[in-house]
């Protein structure tokens, strides 16, 4: 164990969880207005592209983010108007995004396998940087880190806090009611499945960008199942959602580093550990009543207004 | 009818394909006045006042509110004219809680807080006792109407409209309402009040339109009219009451001891140390508001919920864990209320659908393998047997009007030759021929010497052809007592009176 | 504006329909996209669709092809169809796949060297119980404590896929194979070789099972109360509670027969076109039988048809690889827009599209 410095785990978590967090507070409002969006995995391995591909051919990375939020929402486009306007079923859907993600971004990725993306600066904090341990655990990140804490508690504001967010959560509650009292349940439902592509865009572009960093075919490897997990885990709460991506990016990282530290369990089990977790968490959440943990009522139900 | 109209409705037509919905209807409501729109199940009360909502748009006519033309193309449009509107299935979200749910029906809420405060006030003025900071989920039916009625008081309303607002109270809580609506009007407020109950618009209403098919068919003064007049405008005929040869009941075939049950979900109703029985010849009438614990019952008698084996019984045989096979072999049967979704597949055909209850009973398998020919000729009987209007067996069971639908589900169950058969709102939203075409089929069951528990939240359905009545109340049974000579009174109290209002603060 | 009005009743014509007017649409997208990478739409559509059935070089080889890659993809269709009629959600298929090559393959290396004939049903059975016991895992978590099957099977691939690796680089690996990872060449090896039973056709073992699979889903499916229940259960679920379908029991057989079939594919195809266990042996049939469910409509039959024209579209695409230098992902990436355009058209089954003002 001697291998592994604790504080440069800690500064890893961070790093490892921004992916799967900034999927999965994205999910997080799709499945609060109603929408099950099982094509997270797709929309990142394809914001995990586009952003690369950006961010390569202009050289800059906050482009490359922006560009992966296009075509993370661009994916989300799809399910939205195949599901709220020709009311396919959204499992199906969702599968069928991740299908076609993960072939479109291996044909847009073929030219870039082998090349280096531009690097991504570190946020200057100045004196923070320099405390001991925290500066080293939280500050002097990326600038994306920060991004992903913020929008953690940007939603739980709007959510909790405006009446945009009493709107989301009225029309995933009960669409047929939301549309008696006039609120427009598929432009609601279309914003949501749309923000939700941006997030999980952006998560497969820090993937590509910083985590890794490199383009491979399938590299986000369930990243973005596990982000559903979480948003299960979170029992819908923003800061759930924080909580769990942290302590799922606290196992991966904590499982490479076994691995690099050559401790004696068998590699293989190692690399299972993360999907396995996720496992359990999900068996010990979901054995709790399902309305106290804050799921919407019409999660994955279509609406069609009939009047 | 004085003054100037607050609204006007001027040949209002709405189409649907295969139904002409409302057809060059016209009417006037005047300040202060309950108007009562009167009409059958199917006769487009509901289409014209989500006209008149904004929730659909006319295909001609014209309307003016205030003397202004006025056509709605949202809710909001009508929320901003001074239209409110009170939903027969409450536009309200279970999860949130009252505030929230009344901040979603306002065009500029105040902020929560403030609005909290503004809905104590409110529902302190009116009597309408509320805790702005509860969960909708955990509030009874006629408390969830309460939150409605409240967000509508709170916008002020010139108009209010009231879709069928008493099929979930208790009689008491009827009259509560009533004074309520008087004292909206005694202030100004129209209200236009869709109902089919006769006796409510009698009491209240001071002028009456009534539709039949979409048409206006008569305008008339509910003060100067006998309920039977308004019932043959209605219909359009006369109608027949159902009748029975009354025999004495004989042995007892189903009895219920101490029935509990949790509830299935956060915000459904635990049945509670539930007791009665039922004899051979009779009919069990268990009346009870909406969200009391009938879904809850009819599960329990049905097999879709298992408790302990002794709690039912069926001719003597603990029958209280079985499931819904091997009670439907030994003769207990049960109808639904919901019929799309739950008696019955939306997308299926009605062969398909009689095999879904019917399959054991009327041998309608060989080895687990399906005999179809069988299973339609039986959808056949069913269909003839009980006039029910379709193409054919062949046909989807959502292809089906609700009154044909429910004849088909309860057909099913009583060519069965059941023993025992349970239903739950056997005539909800059904027309009036259709209604008596069941209740009469109940009757008919029980005179053949079958036992019938229906569960209804239409008493007056239930006086017309219970033996004995019982009433459901957050779960609890009350000890049945026989039916003829009930009064109004003792059913409300049997009911549980006004839910925690006893002292009504009525102005 | 196009507003969508419901149908009394789903319309039968275009429930037919729709799969052939998805292919179409495919085509011609799929065309533009080949033409934006720069070859040929037509002649591209041509490969992919025309040449490997009619070429007069390259169909002797590729037609046999043509079962040997729909056999699988039925096989474990078939399976999913099931579950998927009936709301339970089985995607982890390619897990299942995977466990019961595992399992019926160890079993036989186990035996290696005895030659035996059972053996080869051994291994078989042995397979199918790895596919239903690895799907046995999303299904008791469900039923005991309402876990997502969907998430639990998927995430469990993940679990096979290092399972896999682990199994090729050691204790399967082959002694005698100069290090190299992978197993004894099952193929090869006559107690457990799945040859082809009509020599030319590509038949085998596998295929003749997945033939016997959409046989008895269609008997299930329109004569037995059970298939009855099963559609009954995914299209109103409290309608089949009602029936007296017991949801726990649907979810265990569901998932059960599903996981056995995914087996099933795997060991056959271990001890036959793949030859032994490697760690990409599995080439994703189990996500690619999903879209062959879907666009067979869930039917028996239709899945038959969707399993071969999606192994047309394998061996074109490898034609198309091989004459058009067409990307392998311009070929899944395909895949994945018929699927899409045969939920888009979906639509039409369930709802009259009608031209009008909506105010």
């Amino acid at each position: 164990m001697s291998g592994i410095d604790p504080i440069l785990l800690l500064a890893a978590l961070m790093v490892g969880s921004t992916p799967i967090l900034l999927a999965a507070i994205g999910e997080l409002v799709v499945e609060k207005s109603g929408v099950l969006n099982l094509g997270v995995e797709g929309m990142m391995i394809t914001g995990a592209i586009c952003g690369f591909a950006v961010a390569v051919e202009t050289g800059s990375p906050t482009l490359g983010f922006l560009g992966a939020a296009a075509g993370g929402a661009a994916l989300a486009l799809l399910f939205g108007v195949l599901t709220q306007f020709l009311l396919s079923n959204q499992v199906a859907t969702g599968l069928a995004l991740t299908l076609f993600g993960l072939g479109l971004s291996a044909l847009i990725g073929q030219a870039y396998i082998g090349v280096r993306p531009p690097p991504t600066p570190r946020v200057d904090l100045g004196p923070l940087t320099d405390l001991p341990v925290v500066g080293r655990v939280i500050f002097g990140h990326d600038f994306m880190v920060y991004v992903s804490l913020a929008l953690v508690v940007a939603v739980w504001w709007i959510l909790r806090r405006t009446r945009a967010g009493l709107i989301l959560r009225a029309v995933g509650e009960n669409h047929d009611a939301a549309h008696a009292l006039g609120y427009r349940v598929v432009l609601v439902r279309l914003a949501a499945i749309l923000f939700g592509g941006a997030c999980a865009g952006l998560g497969g572009a820090y993937l590509s960008l910083i985590r890794v960093p490199q383009w491979t075919e399938g590299m986000t490897a369930g990243a973005g199942w596990i982000a559903l997990a979480i948003v299960v885990f979170s029992g819908w709460r923003p800061f759930g959602v924080l909580v769990g991506a942290y302590l799922f990016g606290g196992v991966s990282v904590l499982q490479l580093n076994l691995q690099a530290a050559g401790v004696a369990v068998p590699v293989e089990l190692l690399s299972m550990s993360p999907y396995l977790i996720t496992i359990l968490v999900l068996v010990v959440m979901s054995s709790r009543s399902r309305t106290a943990l804050g799921a919407p009522a019409s999660l994955g139900k279509a609406f069609h207004a009939t009047t | 009818m004085t003054g100037a109209a607050l609204l006007s409705v001027e040949g209002v037509t709405k189409a649907y394909p295969g139904v002409v919905a409302n057809d060059d209807v016209s009417f006037s409501v005047a300040p202060g006045e309950v108007h009562a729109l009167l009409g059958e199940n199917g006769a487009g009360k509901s289409t014209l006042v989500k006209s008149i909502y904004g929730l659909v748009q006319p295909d001609s006519g014209r309307m003016t509110l205030h003397g202004q033309p006025y056509a709605p193309a949202t809710p909001h449009d009508a929320r901003r004219g001074g239209v409110a509107m009170v939903f027969q299935h409450f536009s309200l979200f279970e999860a949130l809680d009252v505030a929230e749910n009344v901040a979603l029906g306002m065009e500029n809420p105040p902020p929560l807080r403030q609005l909290a405060r503004r809905i104590a006030e409110v529902s302190q003025a009116y009597g309408l006792p509320l805790d702005p900071g509860r969960t909708v989920g955990h509030l009874s039916a006629g408390e969830r109407q309460r939150v409605e009625i409240v967000r509508c008081l709170l916008q002020n309303p010139r108009l209010l409209i009231m879709d069928e607002p008493t099929s979930v109270l208790t009689p008491q809580e009827v009259e509560i309402l009533f004074a309520t609506l008087r004292r909206l009007a005694a202030e100004g407020t129209a209200i236009l009040y869709i109902s089919h109950k006769l006796q409510e618009i009698l009491a209240l209403c001071d002028a009456a339109t009534i539709l039949r098919q979409g048409r206006v068919v008569a305008t008339c003064d509910p003060r100067e009219s006998t309920a039977r007049e308004l019932a043959e405008l209605m219909v359009g005929g006369t109608l027949q009451t159902p009748t029975r040869e009354t025999a004495e009941p004989g042995a007892v075939l189903l009895e219920v001891r101490s029935l509990s049950l949790a509830p299935a979900n956060a915000f459904g109703t635990a049945l509670r140390d539930v007791s009665f029985e039922v004899r051979r010849g009779e009919v069990l009438g268990i009346g009870g508001v909406a969200g009391n614990g009938q879904d809850e019952l009819l599960a329990a008698l049905s097999g879709e919920r298992r408790a302990s084996a002794e709690a039912i019984r069926l001719e003597g045989r603990a029958i209280g864990d079985a499931p819904p096979p091997e009670r439907r072999r030994l003769g207990l049967l049960a109808a639904p209320e919901e019929r799309l979704g739950h008696a019955a597949a939306p997308d299926m055909t009605l062969t398909e659908n009689a095999v879904l209850s019917a399959a054991a009973r009327m041998n309608l398998t060989r080895h687990g393998f399906l005999r179809w020919r069988a299973a339609r000729d039986y959808a056949g009987r069913i269909i003839s047997a009980f006039d029910v209007r379709t193409s054919g067996p062949g046909a989807a069971a959502r292809s089906l009007s609700g009154g044909n639908l429910q004849k088909f589900v309860i057909g099913r169950e009583v060519l069965q030759r059941p023993e025992v058969l349970v239903v739950n709102q056997p005539t909800w939203g059904v027309d009036a021929q259709a209604a008596a075409q069941v209740r009469q089929a109940l009757l008919d069951l029980a005179a053949q010497g079958a036992a019938i528990v229906v569960i209804s939240q239409d008493l007056d359905e239930l006086m017309e052809i219970a033996d004995r009545f019982a009433a459901l109340n957050e779960g609890r049974l009350s000890p049945p007592r026989p039916a003829r000579g009930l009064s109004v009174e003792e059913i409300g109290l049997m009911m549980g009176g006004a839910h925690d209002m006893e002292t009504a603060h009525v102005a | 504006m196009i507003r969508l009005v419901p149908r009394a009743e789903p319309s039968t014509a275009w429930t037919i329909a729709t799969p052939i007017l998805a292919v179409l649409l495919t085509m011609i997208a799929g065309g533009l996209m080949f033409a934006a990478l720069g070859k040929d739409p037509f002649e591209s559509i041509r490969t992919i669709f025309w040449d490997p059935l009619f070429h007069p070089q390259f169909a002797g080889y590729s037609r046999p092809q043509l079962l040997v890659k729909a056999g699988p993809l039925i096989l474990i269709a078939i399976g999913l169809s099931l579950g998927f009629r009936a709301g339970v959600w089985n995607i982890g298929a390619e897990g299942q796949y995977i466990v019961g090559a595992l399992a019926g393959a160890g079993t036989a290396l186990a035996l290696y060297p005895l030659e035996a004939w059972w053996i080869f049903p051994l291994a078989v059975l042995i397979g199918a119980l790895g596919g239903w016991a690895w799907a046995m895992i999303p299904a008791l978590l469900k039923t005991r404590f309402r876990t997502n099957e969907i998430l639990v099977s998927l995430l469990l691939v993940y679990v096979a896929e290092a399972l896999l690796a682990s199994m090729s680089l050691g204790l399967m690996r082959n002694p005698e194979g100069g290090g190299f990872p992978g197993s004894r060449n099952l193929a090869r090896w006559e107690p457990t070789a799945n040859a082809e039973l009509i020599g030319g056709t590509g038949m085998h073992w596998g295929v003749l099972t997945a033939f016997l699979a959409v046989i008895a889903a269609y008997v299930l499916l329109t004569r037995h109360i059970r298939g009855f229940h099963l559609r009954l259960a995914g299209q109103s679920p409290r309608a089949a509670r009602f029936a007296g379908v017991e949801p726990n029991r649907l979810v265990i057989f569901c998932l059960g027969v599903s996981g056995a079939l995914a087996g099933l594919a795997g060991i056959f195809e271990v001890t036959g076109p793949a030859g032994q266990i490697s760690i990409d042996f599995n080439v994703g049939y189990g996500f690619t039988a999903i879209i062959v469910a879907f666009l067979g409509r869930l039917h028996p039959v239709g899945i038959l048809l969707a399993g071969l024209l999606m192994a047309l579209t394998y061996i074109g695409g490898e034609l198309a690889q091989l004459m058009l230098g067409l990307p392998a992902a311009a070929i899944q990436a395909f895949q994945g827009m018929l699927l899409f355009f045969l939920l888009a058209v979906d639509v039409l089954t369930n709802y009259r599209l009608r031209l009008g003002a909506v105010a």
